[in-house]
């Protein structure tokens, strides 16, 4: 795995994003989706970090704040040191070579009245870049390197597979030769037998490309193998925060046990160590989340203390930090991490 | 990679797949959804049958001067001897039908039914038309602002949609034709009730399509590959032009297709209330009109500028829904 200890690409301090509810002609606020709410989490150039949590927890409002599609409530976003948390379009524009994004529908991510070739030169052509050997040439090599074949430039999108759709997606955000790619659930619209084929092939283009990756994806199993770290989010937040191994092997949070019981475990040796925990109702509503620890209403282990205090982010671990007062697999006697 | 997954190669699932069961690799090369669409077309044979009559419509709207000079058929010619002086119909079978007069001829007047026919085409369908690309550019425009802008902008159009579609529009035709009856802008006669009907009729029939254009722009608009433009630096003009509208292409050629049949029968209904086409001009809402007063002399006057309506409106239908299913990624 590409694991350099380079300094952090991409920093994000504090990242809100609450979008209005408006009601009655006057289109007065009358509350708010909390769909991010104070989000803290860096990401170090050459790694790969996962973003795991249920649906709607967050994930998609993250990496599209991450690309700037959508502008942040509050916080801060730096990439390379540079703050870009409120650029403008404009300002915005140079910085998109540096930082491109994959989509989570390979159906609707791709203009149905484009070629391909239209699809994956497009940001070439949006961006002005010049290659040597010409646009089509440039295309059709960045066909190559995702796996289609260079014949495929004259064709239509309606004409491939899911998975075949998702690799012109990654051919797209590969065009600019970008640092940081925000994959956004590139495989949960897949087949499984294709999910792995494409996760490999994102794997091997960061070795070869050197990029950066934040991976987001509703199932752990999905990120396990291609993260360098994890990071588990609920109702707007990060619950946990990890190094890949560390968190697999001993999880803190009763979150992130109960998504990790809810998959089939792929290594039978481990079976016996985990009964299955189901997470039972849904995920509530990020208009009026529970206080304090917003896992509360569903957590097993639950406590008053859990329903009027929040339990702020600690590093337990080295490189392994948690949110909650009474974590899973530490024991409290154990010292924490320096903190 | 610590771990990979066991894959057995990417090869096999780098092979495109055929859309179409059946048709061979080689024949799918780069076939764009026009070309498919095309292909359905072709093999619905309703559809088919109505573009034929359609296009038929078309050129003889279109030649129907240079066809009547070279048949010898005026429109206006009186032929009072073919007339029964008494009860005032046609001497003869179904109206006279005869080989001179092919469709009989008029009641009372004796003017040849075909040359009428013919000449009330080409208004019918130039009325038709105008009034459609009138009604399709207003609520193209409109739909997309609406659709594309939303917040208050969408709030405007939609309301104006509203207020439009409440407009007691035939009360509006007749006080405005009325009122104009004897020219204005500089036009008059024939020119100054075509004009009028185009107006009038184009601008209360955009709010159809701009409900339509707004709807299909609003969940286009949501599509990832708007994200995906704008993630690459892209602005309000090129996603509007290279982005949406490409998509929109088929739903504005299905829904003008639609609404000219609404539009010919608008015109009809203006024209047989005597405040569209006026007389001697020929159309047929003008013929239909005349024949309820001449109805005793000869039932068959009515039948044939119904008939003439009834073929074109059901041909453009066909068609249109024909189109509709041919376009529609949906009906795959
Ligand atoms: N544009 C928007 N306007 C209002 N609410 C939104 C908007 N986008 C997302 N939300 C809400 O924000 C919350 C988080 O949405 P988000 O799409 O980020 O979740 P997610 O974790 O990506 O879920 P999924 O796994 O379903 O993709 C959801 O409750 C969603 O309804
Ligand atoms: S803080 Fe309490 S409620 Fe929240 S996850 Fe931990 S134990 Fe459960
Ligand atoms: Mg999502």
């Amino acid at each position: 795995m590409a694991t350099t200890d380079g300094e952090a690409l991409l920093q994000v301090d504090a990242l809100v994003k609450h979008f209005p509810i408006r009601k009655g002609l006057l289109q007065r606020q009358v509350g708010a989706v909390r769909a991010v709410d104070g989000v803290d989490f860096s990401v170090r150039a050459g790694e790969t970090l996962g973003v795991v949590g249920e649906s709607g927890c967050g994930k998609t409002t993250t990496g599209r704040l991450l690309v700037r599609l959508l502008e942040p409530t509050d916080g801060r976003i730096r990439f390379e040191g540079r703050d870009i948390t409120h650029l403008g379009t404009g300002a915005m524009r140079p910085l998109r070579r540096d930082i491109q994004m994959i989509f989570q529908d390979p159906y609707s991510s791709l203009n149905p009245r484009h070629t391909v070739g239209t699809i994956v030169g497009a940001p070439l052509k949006l961006q002005g870049v010049k290659t040597d050997q010409g646009v089509k040439k440039s295309v059709q090599e960045l066909l190559e390197l995702c796996g289609l074949s260079p014949e495929h430039y004259n064709r239509y999108p309606h004409e491939f597979s899911g998975g075949q759709r998702q690799r012109i997606g990654i051919a797209r955000a590969l065009a600019l030769r970008p640092k940081l790619i925000v994959a956004d659930e590139p495989v949960s619209a897949l087949d499984v037998s294709i999910q792995a084929q494409v996760v490999n092939l994102l794997d091997d283009l960061q070795d070869e490309l050197g990029l950066t990756y934040v991976i987001i994806a509703h199932d752990l199993s999905v990120v396990r193998h291609v993260s360098d770290r994890v990071a588990v989010m609920y109702l707007g937040k990060i619950v946990e925060l990890g190094d890949r191994d560390s968190l697999y092997r001993a999880p803190l949070h009763p979150y992130t046990v109960a998504l990790m019981s809810a998959v089939p475990v792929p290594d039978p040796t481990r079976k016996e160590q985990r009964e299955r925990i189901l997470l039972t109702g849904d995920v509530p509503s990020p208009v009026k989340p529970p206080p304090a620890c917003r896992f509360h209403t569903r957590c097993w282990k639950a406590q008053d203390i859990c329903r009027e205090v929040e339990p702020p982010i600690r590093e337990l671990r080295t490189g392994h930090a948690v949110a909650c007062h009474f974590p899973e697999n530490f024991d409290a006697a154990e010292p924490p991490a320096a903190a | 990679m610590t771990s990979p997954l066991d894959v057995t190669g990417s090869a096999a699932e780098a092979q495109p797949e055929s859309v179409l069961a059946g048709v061979g690799e080689k024949t799918i090369e780069g076939r764009s959804l026009g070309q498919i669409a095309w292909m359905r077309f072709k093999r619905d044979r309703v559809a088919m049958a109505g573009g034929v009559v359609v296009v038929g419509l078309v050129l003889l709207a279109v030649l129907a001067k240079p066809v009547e000079a070279v048949f010898g058929l005026d429109p206006n010619a009186f032929h009072q001897e073919l007339i029964d002086p008494v009860l005032l119909k046609p001497k003869g079978s179904f109206g006279g039908v005869s080989w001179a007069h092919p469709l009989g001829v008029e009641p009372q007047y004796g003017r040849d039914l075909l040359a009428r026919i013919i000449e009330g085409s080409w208004v019918s369908l130039a009325v038709a038309f105008g009034a459609t690309l009138l009604a399709v550019t207003i609520g193209t425009v409109l739909g997309v602002m609406a659709g594309y802008y939303g917040g208050w902008v969408d709030t405007v159009i939609s309301r104006l949609m509203d207020i439009f579609l409440a407009f007691p529009l035939l009360l509006f035709a007749i006080a405005l034709s009325a009122s104009l009856q004897g020219g204005a802008f500089g036009l008059h006669g024939l020119t100054l009730h075509i004009s009028v009907l185009i107006f009038v009729i184009g601008f209360f029939a955009w709010p159809y399509m701009g409900r339509i254009i707004r709807g299909q722009t609003l969940s286009l608009r949501e599509r990832e590959f708007v994200d995906a433009a704008r993630s690459m630096g892209a602005r309000g003009p090129y996603v509007l032009f290279k982005e949406l509208l490409p998509n929109l292409v088929a739903p504005i050629i299905v829904y003008s297709t639609l609404l000219i049949p609404t539009n010919i029968l608008f015109e009809a209904g203006l024209s047989f209330l005597g405040v569209g086409i006026q007389p001697p001009q020929a159309s047929w809402g003008g013929m239909l009109n005349q024949s309820i007063s001449l109805y005793q002399a000869d039932p068959w006057f009515m039948v044939v500028p119904g008939l003439a309506i009834f073929i074109t409106v059901l041909a453009f239908n066909l068609l249109g829904d024909g189109l509709r299913d041919a376009l529609d990624p949906r009906s795959n």
